[in-house]
């Protein structure tokens, strides 16, 4: 409950021109309805967690409800966990979780590779509609894929060259089913 | 199960993963029958909602068949065909008690600021989603509604979103009798806001996109005068002489934090995440929007900033109305709406998909290939 700092009945004309009509929120907010203030309602039963959840600071509890999809793993979920040390109000909170986002990106492949499973990358990222619908994009993005990953190539080489002394081999032409696409 | 697996900025598949849990007694396990993909789903596949974590499945807009209920579940029984509305809401706290069910304080352990929504990222209450086989649905009895015998499911679905958003959008820019209204965005949420405007008694309503074929589809739906960006120099005063050069009365912000037409707010927003997203929209409704006008944003916009003209809203006295969409509130009175033959959502879809071939549909959606406007996932078949 908010704390009442002021005698209102002491302030002359207080609430002389009070008027509900007088609500740009209408109807989106219903006042007539507000039977309460503060957090005074009869709650649902908790929902007693059983994944580690990270709560929003600015929570006084843990809300009734709580969902429990894929719960922080790794360095990902130690940055999310600082993160949440800090409010929805600081931008850093913000900002350390989408560089966690990045760096799950990263764990997720790993994860992929440790059960045995090399993610199809270009499927994942929709390849079999772009070459469906767009045939210039298929074109451009794979083209730029097997540029880039035949200067990649060529690079490896060279520094291997340089210190073994042997003739460097032509680069490979990329397979782009097999490179890495470009995000579009 | 089958579900959708969200691996990193662009990346989705399909995989294995184990059926969901009653968790709560107030949950219910339902089947999935139809599942969209939504605009806003679109910013989490780029990567712009913050605690976006690897391995969650999406989707927030389906209905399917009650397989199971919890013991505190009284309205729905096993075997009822139920659309699901996107928020997770209490029925109980403070903000659903007004009807705001789209700001429920009970639903989310991650944010205050946002209520729970299905499949959208932990800042949204980290909830699998509905692009699956089978979801966990909270507060079964307070959200989810039986569909009514004579409602096409196809209708059903859009009911848990689109057009509730749409709804809502017109129904915040307080449209008075032969008001203009201009729309930005002739996405699935622009098109129903542009119909709806007729609804609430506009005199002339004005969709702003820059995908040709979407602009064809609002000028029938609508029906609408559109206009491509990418043709106009200056949004504000293009619309100024559309308007007896005083601006519209009403702008509607359908577009959010993806918007393309502006390099800076691409640069600062979409590319550097130095903004929450890109908020040319938002700019372009704000400074054309006539003074004491209204600016209604459905449009969505990650958690820390944007530039926008603040000032404007200040020497215009605009008002500004938004929300995330209370659709438990609208579904009665726009299920009247739809038997009435007032609007027909399910127009809106342009294809089916089986889940499989998800990461496909994701792709078209978000590029905008093969004249997509709405995709419908059927992950049990047909
Ligand atoms: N508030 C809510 O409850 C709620 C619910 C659903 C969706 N949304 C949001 O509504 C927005 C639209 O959703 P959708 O499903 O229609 O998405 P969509 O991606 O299908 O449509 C967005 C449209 O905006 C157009 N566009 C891009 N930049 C533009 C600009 N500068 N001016 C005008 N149009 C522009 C795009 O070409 C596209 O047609 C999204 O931000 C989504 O997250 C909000
Ligand atoms: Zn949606
Ligand atoms: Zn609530």
């Amino acid at each position: 409950m908010t704390k009442q700092m002021v005698d209102t009945s002491k302030i002359p004309g207080w609430g002389a021109d009070a008027d509900p009509e007088n609500d740009p929120t209408y109807p989106i907010r219903h006042i007539e309805d507000q039977k309460s203030r503060g957090l005074t309602w009869t709650r649902p039963t908790q929902q007693i967690p059983n994944v580690e959840i990270l709560r929003s600071i600015e929570h006084n509890r843990l809300p009734a409800v709580i969902g429990t999809s894929t719960p922080p793993s790794g360095l990902s979920g130690a940055i999310r966990r600082y993160a949440f040390r800090r409010s929805e109000s600081d931008w850093l909170h913000w900002l350390l979780l989408m560089g966690a986002d990045r760096i799950n990106v990263v764990e997720g492949v790993v994860e992929d590779l440790t059960r045995g499973k090399v993610p199809n990358i270009p499927g994942e990222m929709g390849a079999r509609a772009e070459w469906q619908h767009n045939k210039t994009g298929f074109a451009v993005k794979a083209g730029a894929t097997a540029a880039i990953a035949a200067v990649l190539v060529a690079a490896i080489r060279g520094r291997q060259s340089e210190k073994s002394v042997s003739p460097a081999a032509p680069a490979e032409p990329a397979d782009p089913d097999k490179a890495l696409f470009i995000p579009y | 199960m089958l579900a959708m697996n969200y691996r990193g900025p662009y990346r989705v598949r399909v995989d294995e993963k184990p059926m969901p849990q009653i968790l709560h007694p107030e949950d219910a396990i339902v089947r999935v029958t139809r599942s969209c993909i939504c605009g806003s789903d679109l910013h989490l596949y780029h990567g712009m909602v913050p605690d976006t974590r690897v391995g969650m499945t999406f989707g927030h807009e389906f209905c399917g068949i009650v397989e199971q209920v919890g013991p505190e579940v009284r309205n729905l029984k096993v075997g009822d065909h139920v659309l699901v509305p996107f928020n997770i809401a209490c029925g109980k706290c403070h903000f659903c008690q007004q009807g705001l069910f789209g700001n429920c304080h009970e639903a989310n352990a991650q944010a205050t600021a946002v209520g729970g929504i299905f499949g959208y990222s932990h800042t949204a209450g980290g909830y699998d989603g509905g692009q699956a086989q089978y979801v966990r649905v909270p507060y079964a009895d307070v959200g989810p509604m039986v569909i009514p015998d004579w409602m096409d499911p196809d209708d059903a679905v859009l009911l848990t979103d689109v057009v509730p958003t749409g709804y809502q959008a017109a129904e915040m820019g307080g449209i008075q009798p032969g008001d203009t209204v201009v729309v930005f965005g002739a996405g699935p949420v622009g098109l129903m806001a542009a119909r709806s405007a007729w609804l609430f008694g506009a005199g002339r309503v004005i969709v702003i996109d820059h995908l040709d074929y979407r602009l064809e589809f609002a000028r029938v739906f609508g029906p609408a005068e559109v206009y491509n960006f990418r043709e106009i120099d200056d949004m504000a005063v293009f619309l100024k002489k559309q308007t007896d050069s005083l601006g519209a009365d009403v702008c509607i912000d359908a577009v959010g934090g993806d918007a393309a037409g502006n390099a800076l707010h691409y640069l600062f927003g979409t590319k550097l995440k130095l903004e929450a997203g890109s908020a040319i929209a938002l700019h372009w409704a704000i400074n054309s929007v006539k003074k004491g006008g209204i600016v209604s944003i459905v449009g969505v916009y990650g958690p820390t900033g944007n530039m926008v003209p603040i000032g404007n809203v200040v020497n215009k006295g605009i008002t500004i109305r938004a929300n995330q969409a209370s659709v438990k509130r609208l579904l009665p009175r726009l299920i009247d709406h739809i038997k009435a033959g007032h609007i027909n959502p399910k127009a809106m879809i342009t294809h089916r998909v089986p889940l499989a071939d998800i990461a496909d549909a994701y792709h078209l959606f978000s590029a905008k290939l093969d004249g997509c406007i709405k995709p419908v996932l059927l992950p049990n078949g047909q």
